[in-house]
């Protein structure tokens, strides 16, 4: 009795396996397909809809994870300013900080060395020839400045700020973007929401399928599309920037 | 004495160092050079080392290697492109390589902050956010539960890139090597999801890597629930350390940055988090100094691997397979037209292997070379009407720095000699 049991459990947890494999993979073929045009047929087969909405299969797997563990590892802010850490710092802070542990890449007012990225600059110039893309003249949100430092900087040393460095170098890069005028202003989780930064308003979402729906033809020229013959415009032989073989990485 | 007889001679000593030699020099040699006379000593009527010696035993080569005469068959780097090696790109040998699978040590890299190499008996996933239940996950949790295998193409956004201002690099590798296309066996995003439980109000999910990057990227929960894999083997073995070894995820169509490697930790929100790779980076700055955000799908692209600038015609005149490649983000390809001409006039190329969704698909023409100059181009189509533009018209739209998503065709000219140089025409 209790050995048949068993094995009556095994199969349903073998079949409940298999139609989590199935659910899963209907799902896939009947879910929209996002910023993508669907052929039709795609969308169109239909997964059986009792399956499609019955209660997610689950496995057990996995275990839940404690608070304290999650806390050591969830370091994201957003724009609203959830994820902040409690901190507080003023450029004047940050720019001794931003010296010591920045500028050899950055330079001390975010002008950057050799070609290690730009900090600061570059306003007015995002329409012209050759942009500056920086903080202050691309980037749309300051959260984002706070959390990448935190994340990823000072390069090869990663994760290493206290929140109030953290604040402090952010503050400083404000500073010598002229969002923030004055040095002694004190950037923290309870300020930092209400700083905007110029270009938030010139992103904008993915248009292509409207912009450049151009792109979708329905016939292709075949024949005579161009008149004339060729005529080049430009070599990249005459640039002559391409690493040479034989040159660069070897294998033994 | 001798068993020199019926007119065979040994190979002598010379032979073997003359092999010797030419394997020590092969990688200095210009790719190609295989295909010269080769050295007499070997060649019919005599008879090479290789076919009267013992050669390595089984397991000798335990985990194997390519032809020591393919050594020039690697990824390569572009110096000037980046400040440090540690956050750069290398490039898929794409004009070496054949069919629609890339060998995993080829793969092209993309690194922000040099290879994490983590150890799987400490890796975790946690996922969190708005969840019923927080989970976290060992790698034996993600290998125990369903798995699924599908091949697709993961190209950086940034592929092209170098090429909007005008013809910059010298080949495929350069030009279009951002790219790698390998089977992924995975778990479906979409089983973790309901295995942790999602909140109504869950809409997006912050994809975070465990390198010293920490990349993140925020992805459209829609996207989650359809595609997308948590993957830890490509072409049946385990990820390489530098594709995100011991899990990455996979985004089948969206620009490869989204593609975190190491993956650690999958947060679920309600609205996106406009990180760094989603504001400063991967957006597309157009002419009038506004941007495009969320720019994931790569559009149809294709190009023409051989000849190019590193397989030039090496054989004159007469009858030639010219073989290339191509891929959409938006589905499978449905044609790809070839011409010779500069675009003047297009024949219809010969797909051959299997043409699957988000993924590589192989093309060839076969055509009697006269020996004359050509400008080959490729045009891919895919099943939703997309027809891959030129640069001209992509420019049109979107001006000069937009720095990704620069699928337009591509122009080989190939000279009289059968040399072949990356070139742009009218």
């Amino acid at each position: 009795m209790s050995r048949s049991r068993e094995v009556m459990v095994e199969i349903l947890v073998a079949l409940a396996l298999l139609a989590g494999a199935g659910i899963g993979v209907a799902g896939a073929e009947s879910a929209p397909k996002p910023g993508g045009k669907s052929d039709g047929k795609t969308v169109a087969v239909t997964a059986p809809a009792p399956a499609a909405k019955a209660a997610p299969v689950h496995y057990g797997i996995g275990r839940e994870a404690k608070p304290e563990e999650i806390a050591g590892w969830d370091i994201d802010i957003r724009p609203d300013g959830q994820g902040l850490p409690k901190g507080r710092g003023t450029a004047r802070d940050g720019e001794d900080i931003f010296v010591a542990k920045c500028a050899a890449c950055h330079g001390e007012f975010g002008e950057s060395t050799g070609r290690w990225p730009v900090l600061a600059g570059g306003a007015g110039s995002l329409a012209s020839h050759d942009p500056v893309k920086t903080i202050g003249s691309y980037w749309p949100y300051a959260s984002t400045v706070i959390d990448y430092i935190r994340r990823a900087m000072p390069f090869g040393d990663a994760q290493s700020l206290t929140n109030d460095e953290l604040y402090a170098i952010t503050a400083y890069l404000l500073f010598l973007n002229d969002v923030i005028t004055d040095r002694e202003f004190v950037l923290s989780d309870e300020t930092f929401p209400t700083i905007r930064l110029s270009n938030e308003a010139n992103f904008f979402n993915d248009d292509r399928e409207a912009s450049e729906k151009a792109f979708w033809k329905k016939t292709p020229c075949m024949t005579a599309c161009a008149s004339g013959e060729p005529k080049i415009v430009g070599r990249a032989r005459a640039i002559d920037v391409t690493p040479e073989d034989g040159k660069g990485p070897q294998v033994e | 004495m001798s068993s020199d007889t019926n007119g065979r001679n040994r190979v002598s000593r010379r032979g073997l160092l003359g092999t010797a030699l030419a394997a020590g020099g092969a990688i200095t040699l210009p790719r190609g050079a295989s295909a010269g006379p080769g050295n007499p000593a070997n060649q019919p009527p005599n008879l090479p080392d290789w076919s009267r010696t013992l050669g390595d035993g089984v397991a000798v080569r335990a985990y194997g290697k390519p032809s020591r005469h393919e050594a020039d068959v690697i990824r390569r780097d572009v110096e000037w492109l980046t400040a440090s090696r540690e956050s750069s790109v290398s490039f898929t040998p794409l004009h070496e390589l054949d069919g629609i699978i890339t060998p995993n040590g080829l793969c092209f890299e993309r690194h922000h902050g040099g290879i994490a190499e983590v150890d799987p008996a400490d890796w975790r996933l946690v996922l969190h956010g708005l969840v019923d239940k927080p989970l976290m996950f060992t790698l034996d949790d993600i290998k125990r539960l369903p798995r699924t295998n599908r091949v697709y193409f993961a190209e950086c956004a940034a592929n092209s890139g170098m090429e909007w201002r005008g013809a910059q690099l010298n080949g495929c590798q350069f030009t279009h090597g951002m790219i790698h296309n390998v089977m992924y066996t995975g778990v479906p995003l979409k089983i973790l999801l309901e295995e942790a439980g999602l909140k109504p109000n869950a809409k997006w999910l912050l994809i975070e890597g465990g390198d010293a990057a920490a990349m993140t990227r925020s992805l459209p929960l829609a996207k989650a629930l359809d595609d997308c894999l948590v993957a830890y083997r490509m072409n049946g073995e385990m990820l390489r350390p530098e594709n995100g070894y011991p899990v990455r995820i996979v985004v089948p169509g969206w620009e490869a940055n989204m593609w975190v490697k190491w993956l650690r930790r999958i947060e679920v929100g309600d609205q996106p988090w406009h990180h760094r790779e989603e504001t400063s980076k991967y957006t597309d700055l157009l002419e009038n100094g506004r941007a495009r955000r969320f720019t994931y799908v790569m559009d149809a692209k294709s190009v023409i691997t051989s000849p190019s600038p590193q397989a030039p015609l090496k054989h004159g005149k007469g009858f030639t397979v010219l073989s290339g490649i191509a891929w959409s983000g938006r589905g499978k390809i449905a044609r790809v037209d070839v011409s010779l001409d500069g675009g003047r006039n297009w024949r219809t190329a010969r797909l051959d292997g299997p043409v699957l969704d988000k993924s590589m698909a192989r093309f060839y023409v076969e055509f009697d070379w006269d020996g004359r100059e050509l400008f080959l181009q490729s045009r891919a189509m895919d099943e939703t009407g997309y027809v891959q533009p030129t640069k001209d018209e992509l420019r049109k739209v979107r001006g000069l720095n937009s720095i990704y998503h620069n699928n337009g065709i591509q122009t080989w000219r190939v000279l009289p000699g059968g040399e072949v140089e990356n070139v742009e025409i009218a």
